[in-house]
């Protein structure tokens, strides 16, 4: 890049160093008052040497983190068609009420009586969930969805070995499944057998039957599917999965395509967890925090992890230990209670929409969803015939012989404005691009959507390849090396030292 | 509905392009006998004033932890969070902002993972740091996980100073993998013999600095005794904070550093979100879960951020991941990072000075009163006190009386002999005005 | 001889000592490759069995042992410079050396002509 400007920076654009690179030894961010005079009980402890931390004082701590926020992108930004990730809008009364006082500032140690109305809001959100999936009982404490894709392995698996079948251990998951579910299942001890999908998009029935047998514990069903399709077999499925004496575990990260519409509890699932922070708008925080509330069947709700939250009359108890549990949890699966302040953000969203408003939100996100593809797929290849459900997959096919791959066509979308689709995802499809709208998008930001795929469509068969294979050309940065990243790993930011001056 | 942008002229004439005559008949592939009519047992929507009365009357129940004193640690502790971190955390570019697939459009998020993942390095005093687990308890059952994949053994001693969340995790975890967990009895007064614990089949020790019971101790030769039967050392730091004061596990020789990250900038919140920290030597770094940022250039050779060694993970390696983590915290990750940027190396150091005065403090004031006596011999912010009565009576009398007055350690640890056992922390939002009314108000709930 | 498995190994047998490495086809399948990992000497190995590591930025793989025996050289250098495998796949980019303990097993593997029709079933 060529630097004409004294400072590096370009008009709004501004350069900014590592934390590391500046600061003054001495100088803080924060006024603490000095410390009392005490003897020190820090035993043989006490630090001798420094931690090496810069110095900042809080407007050059603002302005750093300032800088550093505008060279994201984010749903607030613009239209993030991110497939099976629902970058949905995150409501700013969430943000307001989890920080409440009485809400931001418990101590998850407080004693029962003091957080009434913290178990209260737990078991509220434990009815809307169970309702909402027409399911038995639900764990609250997975702090994402992968977490609560193993808290449903590990019911499952105690369920299995209470009934003295302590043989089954293989986990029946499609070769389409997110890579969470291969890889939660061996984090609970299960072997992996992939089953292939048919020219449908759906798993195969017959290759399904076939892989049956009286070793197998069960199956791990992401419906609507990551194709985007509704798996129509899908009650079929669960009752041959039940009569092997197998359970059903169904992945829910796609759930805001039938909430309000499909109770997964009416399909046959033993256990699906649902990510708040896609269905539910807790926002994705630039890679979390999430949370994976699991809804299970009766067959699996004795097997809930704790803690979990029971009413007595009016009075709302934690059972904390297995000794206070008349059933028979199998674990604990993190610190304390759960993801607390995404269960606040969730009830918040959800009694916004309430049970009305969901239903709209899946029959809007479907829309949506279909829309995009009746509008591309002339000039796009889709895969799989519609309708779809709450996003539309594509292939590369449109693409064959122009020398531009998926990547390349979603780094171009960046110049265009968006966030790319998720790509090369799901595994079935070749150079996969899926594209999930959610009900937050305007008709109006859809057609500004369709027309730029129209036209970079248009461009890659016209043999434009520079616009694709150079592409992101009008952002602040441009295509980064990460080949050189993964070879010789950078990871942190380390002091100038004499070593590496002699190095150079 | 105030989130939905479609007007029903709208939705008619974007059914009218696809070519179905309803919404309704999109949902064409799910079995009839499945399809709800949406009656359910539930509310329809409300508008913004009203659902903010809703949780306000949730939150009306409860006793806030910045509303009165507040003398509880256990795992999670009662910070000052500065204005600034949660004013920038709430940014939308970062508030609404996905994992940094696309590198170019997310140098914001990856940026500041790079400064948190050295700030951890540099506070535990580690080679490598990632970009953070779920939480502390959940970061140390992968670090056991870590450890056996690194020395492929399949046994773990746990400490008895261990957080119970920490060691019922490890539990769960190895319930599920067969493999061996084998967990010390707490109690605040002895500290375990684990040397005579480790042997060839060990994958590793894991202790926490300081313990549940407050303790601080120096595990330098732990670690060598580790090291000499070719087990590593896990450490586990529960309170941040603690790292401005003491050794670090580095410089004592860990080999992998877990812990809860909630200290810096991430509010109570009933427990969670919080985010999980870990941090490891360079030579493991091809053996750690979760997500790692690296540096390095783009196309013009301007410096840039990208997610790295990406091969590690679930949506590559697929069951050979090295943990199913996907989503972590990144969020709260960015409120430690500002709050640790603003600290600075005088602000943490004074910020240490604070919590240990005040936990001073309140020990010497307690230490004189009749029907109370100290378990804990060094320690940070955090002790453990035994009563002359039941603390879990003592703490609901506390309650009563408008005061949060620590944990009693047969909440967490319930047929351990520790009912009359009380686990205090003080931190710098302990006014010597508080420290004066709960040693007076302890002393007339034990009279 | 050089023979070739359905896992885009391939393996010249010299001596009862074989050299195995990645088909040219598999390395431009990967990707510019990033980290290697190959076996120890001394390691014994079964017909199958992981022996060796190769990973792009985007994709990992198992090198299994086209044959069984024990490993009686590493190629050392490999990860230091991982990017031989790409440049020189049947040549400098090698992994280790195995000495057979069956030669019979050989027989299940693919000549190269035979691994070049398999390839091209593969498009």
């Amino acid at each position: 890049m060529t630097k004409d400007t004294y400072t590096g920076h370009r008009g709004l654009m501004l350069e900014e160093p590592l934390l590391f690179e500046q600061g003054q030894e001495g100088r803080t961010g924060v006024d603490l008052p000095e410390p009392a005079a005490v003897k020190s009980r820090l035993g043989a402890c006490a630090r001798g040497r420094s931690v090496a931390l810069p110095g900042l004082s809080e407007p050059q701590v603002v302005r750093h983190f300032t800088r550093l926020s505008q060279r994201n992108y984010g749903i607030d930004s613009g239209f993030f068609p991110l497939g099976s990730c629902t970058m949905k809008h995150n409501p700013r009364i969430n943000e307001k009420v989890v920080r409440l006082a009485g809400l931001g500032d418990l101590h998850p140690m407080q004693p029962e009586s003091t957080v009434q109305g913290a178990l209260r809001l737990i078991d509220d959100l434990a009815d809307w969930l169970m309702k909402l999936t027409g399911m038995p009982a639900v764990a609250m404490s997975p702090a994402a969805g992968a977490h609560g894709e193993l808290c449903g392995l590990m019911a499952i698996r105690s369920k299995l070995d209470s009934d003295g079948q302590q043989h089954r251990m293989r986990m029946l998951v499609p070769e389409s499944a997110h890579g969470t579910n291969p890889a939660s299942a061996a984090a609970c001890g299960f072997t992996v057998d992939p089953i292939p999908a048919n020219k449908r998009g759906r798993v195969d029935l017959e290759a399904f039957r076939a892989k049956l047998g009286d070793d197998v514990a069960g199956m791990m069903l992401t419906n609507p599917n990551t194709c985007g399709l509704f798996e129509n077999d899908i009650i079929e499925l669960a009752a041959m999965i039940h009569d092997a004496g197998g359970y059903f575990y169904c992945d829910g990260a796609n759930f805001n395509a039938i909430v309000g519409r499909v109770r997964p509890g009416d399909l046959g699932v033993d256990c699906m967890h649902i990510n708040l922070h896609k269905t539910f708008s807790t926002p994705h925080g630039g890679g979390g925090p999430g949370s994976g509330p699991t809804v299970l069947s009766d067959a699996l709700s004795d097997f809930a992890p704790l803690p979990y939250v029971v009413k007595d009359g009016d009075h709302y108890r934690l059972v904390e230990h297995p000794g206070d549990a008349d059933e028979k949890p199998f674990g604990r699966m993190k610190g304390f209670h759960g993801q607390m302040g995404m269960f606040v953000r969730a009830i918040a969203y959800m009694l916004s929409h309430g049970r009305d408003g969901l239903r709209q939100v899946s029959g809007d996100a479907v829309l949506n969803a279909n829309y995009i593809l009746a509008s591309l797929k002339d000039v796009m290849t889709a895969p799989f015939g519609g309708p779809c459900m709450h996003e539309a997959l594509f292939d590369d096919h449109f693409l064959k012989d122009t020398g531009i791959s998926t990547l390349d066509f979603a780094k171009a979308m960046i110049d265009e404005g968006f966030h790319p689709m998720t790509m090369y995802f799901p595994l079935v499809v070749h150079g996969a691009m899926l594209m999930e709208p959610t009900e937050t998008e305007s008709r109006e930001a859809l057609d500004e959507f369709i027309g730029s795929m129209r036209f970079l469509a248009e461009k890659a068969k016209a043999g434009d390849v520079d616009r694709f294979k150079n592409a992101p050309q009008l952002t602040p940065w441009r295509r980064l090396d990460e080949t050189g990243a993964a070879r010789k790993p950078v990871l942190r930011w380390t002091p100038p030292g004499p070593d590496q001056q002699a190095a150079e | 509905m105030r989130y939905l942008p479609l007007t029903e002229a709208d939705r008619q004439s974007m059914l009218a392009r696809i070519g179905a005559p309803s919404v309704d008949a999109l949902f064409k592939d799910v079995p009839e006998q499945a399809y709800h009519d949406g009656d359910f047992d539930l509310p329809d929507f409300k508008g913004e004033l009203e659902v903010e009365r809703i949780l306000r009357g949730y939150a009306g129940e409860n006793l806030g932890a910045n509303s009165v004193p507040c003398f509880l640690g256990a795992g999670a502790y009662h910070h000052h969070v500065p204005s600034s971190v949660d004013y920038l955390i709430q940014r939308g570019e970062f508030l609404t902002a996905y994992t940094p697939y696309q590198p170019e459009i997310a140098q914001g998020t990856l940026q500041y993972v790079f400064e948190f993942q050295t700030q951890v390095a540099l506070l535990t005093g580690m080679d490598v740091a990632n970009a953070g687990m779920y939480d502390g308890a959940t970061s140390c059952g992968e670090a056991v996980a870590m450890a056996m994949r690194i020395t492929k053994r399949k046994k773990a001693v746990l400490s008895g100073w261990l957080h119970p969340h920490y060691r019922e995790v490890v539990e769960t975890n190895a319930h599920f993998l067969g493999t061996e967990i084998h967990s010390e009895p707490s109690d605040p007064l002895t500290g375990t013999d684990l040397f005579a614990l480790i042997d060839d089949e060990t994958a590793c020790v894991v202790v926490q600095n300081p313990g549940i019971f407050g303790h601080v101790r120096d595990y330098s030769d732990l670690a060598a005794a580790c090291h000499e039967k070719g087990a590593l050392l896990v450490m586990i730091v529960t309170e941040a904070v603690s790292l401005g004061a003491l050794k670090s596990p580095g410089e004592m020789g860990a080999d992998i550093v877990a812990g809860e990250g909630q200290s810096f900038g991430v509010q109570l919140g009933y427990g969670g979100p919080y985010v999980g920290l870990f941090a490891t030597r360079q030579k493991y770094v091809r053996n750690m879960p979760g997500r790692l940022c690296g540096e390095t250039v783009d196309e013009d050779g301007r410096r840039g951020y990208v997610l790295t060694l990406s091969t590690r993970e679930q949506h590559i390696r697929r069951e050979k991941a090295t943990s199913n983590i996907c989503t972590a915290s990144g969020l709260c990750a960015l409120a430690f990072t500002i709050h640790v940027a603003l600290l600075g190396e005088a602000g943490l150091d004074r910020l240490a000075k604070l919590n240990h005065a005040a936990a001073v403090t309140l020990a010497e004031k307690l230490e004189a009163l009749d029907g109370v006596e100290l378990l804990t011999d060094s320690f940070f912010n955090e002790f453990t006190i035994r009563l002359s009565k039941p603390a879990d009576t003592v703490v609901e009398k506390l309650a009563g009386k408008g005061i949060l007055g620590g944990v009693p350690a047969s909440r967490m640890m319930p047929g351990a002999g520790l009912d009359d056992c009380l686990i205090l922390a003080a931190t710098e939002t302990a006014t010597a005005e508080d420290i004066d009314r709960f040693v007076s108000s302890l002393k007339e709930a034990l009279a | 001889m050089i023979y070739y498995s359905e896992d885009h190994e391939w393996i010249e047998v010299e001596d009862g000592i074989g050299t195995v490495g990645i088909t040219a086809y598999a390395a431009e399948q990967l990707g510019d490759v990033v980290f290697v990992e190959v076996p120890e000497v001394g390691k014994t190995l079964a017909k199958g069995d992981d022996a060796a590591v190769v990973e792009s930025v985007k994709a990992a793989s198992e090198i299994y042992s086209p044959v069984s025996g024990e490993v009686v050289e590493s190629n050392d250098s490999l990860p230091d410079v991982p990017e031989t495998v790409g440049d020189d796949p049947q040549g400098d980019g090698w992994f280790f050396r195995i000495k057979l303990e069956d030669e019979s097993e050989l027989e299940d593997l693919m000549d190269e002509a035979a691994y070049k029709a398999f390839v091209k079933g593969l498009d």
